[in-house]
């Protein structure tokens, strides 16, 4: 299945049909995501009308962690196996995961401030994530840092793979230290505990949010293959007219031949 | 009316559930817009390529 999709042009033709599907579906489902976390769904008895910030809160934090887990395991698939498009994966997913960390960071500050009182502190599962919003952009760094971009993304995927320690410290941070942070309240063992009439507009938005970055995964694949190769055309291109010269000032002597 | 502007209001809170909504809005619409506005750029740039390469002459 890797071995099959990790063909460039395979990946171009497919993902020409898949990418506006993917865009449309996304739009659609955050439309209706939004209409449900902000009209439809009921004030939260304690937090009243903050807990709608919930909606994009908490889908932005999983988009964060499970696009950075996307991130090392195309890396360490362009580590060990160097599929052509593994490398590109990781490039083109990272900034999606930064901007999806920012969303999450922002959005926990603007829910802390009225609820906990405070917009930051500095506890254990803040400060990993803001660490997640760090690795990400080290790795959107690294990867660009280099004129040959084969070395960018080796550099880049070992980042990638040592931030991995990261992934459960944040998952387990709220259960592991004291913090201002609630404990997980959908992915734990024994079921969500949270009301349906929450469940729903939250499970929408997070469908829609990965909607959103398998469409703009695809969309900047294409664009850094798009590069690429135009920059071997360029080369190419550099190469080409010299021999070409030769051939011309060998054509007059052609004639003379028969 | 009224029913809106309580809307708006957010019981109180829309100093915050504002702003948490238009954050993530402008940051993942800004993405996407720069991604396309890339992407057209790429094949433009692809496009003149090819066609500089191949029917010349």
């Amino acid at each position: 299945m890797i071995n099959w999709l990790a063909n460039p042009s395979r990946f171009t033709r497919i993902s020409a049909r898949a990418l506006p599907w993917c865009g449309w579906t996304a739009a659609a489902a955050l439309c209706a995501g939004l209409f449900w976390s902000l009209v439809l769904a009921p004030p939260d008895y304690q937090q009243g009308d903050t807990v709608r910030i919930m909606f994009i809160h908490v889908p932005a934090a999983w988009m964060a962690l499970n696009i950075y887990l996307f991130v090392a395991v195309a890396s360490a698939v362009a580590l060990v196996w160097r599929h052509p498009l593994a490398e590109v994966a990781a490039r083109a997913a990272a900034p999606i995961g930064a901007a999806f960390t920012f969303v999450c960071l922002a959005t926990g500050s603007l829910w802390g401030r009225p609820m906990w009182g405070t917009w930051w502190v500095w506890d254990a599962r803040l400060t990993s994530v803001l660490i997640l919003f760090f690795l990400y952009l080290g790795h959107i760094a690294l990867v660009n840092a280099f004129d040959d971009p084969s070395r960018g993304g080796k550099a880049g995927s070992i980042l990638a793979l040592v931030g991995v320690v990261n992934l459960p410290i944040i998952k387990f941070s709220v259960d592991w230290w004291n913090t201002l942070h609630q404990s997980a309240s959908v992915m734990r063992i024994g079921g969500p505990r949270i009301d349906i009439s929450m469940l729903v507009p939250l499970l929408i938005m997070t469908a829609g949010f990965s909607l959103f970055f398998l469409a703009l995964l695809m969309l900047r694949m294409r664009t850094v293959l798009n590069e690429r190769k135009a920059g071997t055309l360029r080369l190419n291109a550099g190469v080409a007219p010299a021999p070409r010269p030769a051939r011309e000032r060998a054509m007059p002597a052609h004639p003379g031949r028969s | 009316m009224g029913d809106i502007a309580a809307f708006l209001a957010m019981g109180g809170y829309a100093d915050f559930v504002w702003p948490a909504y238009g954050v993530a809005l402008v940051v993942l619409t800004g993405l996407a817009a720069d991604s396309w506005r890339r992407y057209r750029q790429s094949t433009v740039v692809l496009d003149r390529l090819q066609q500089r390469r191949r029917p010349r002459r």
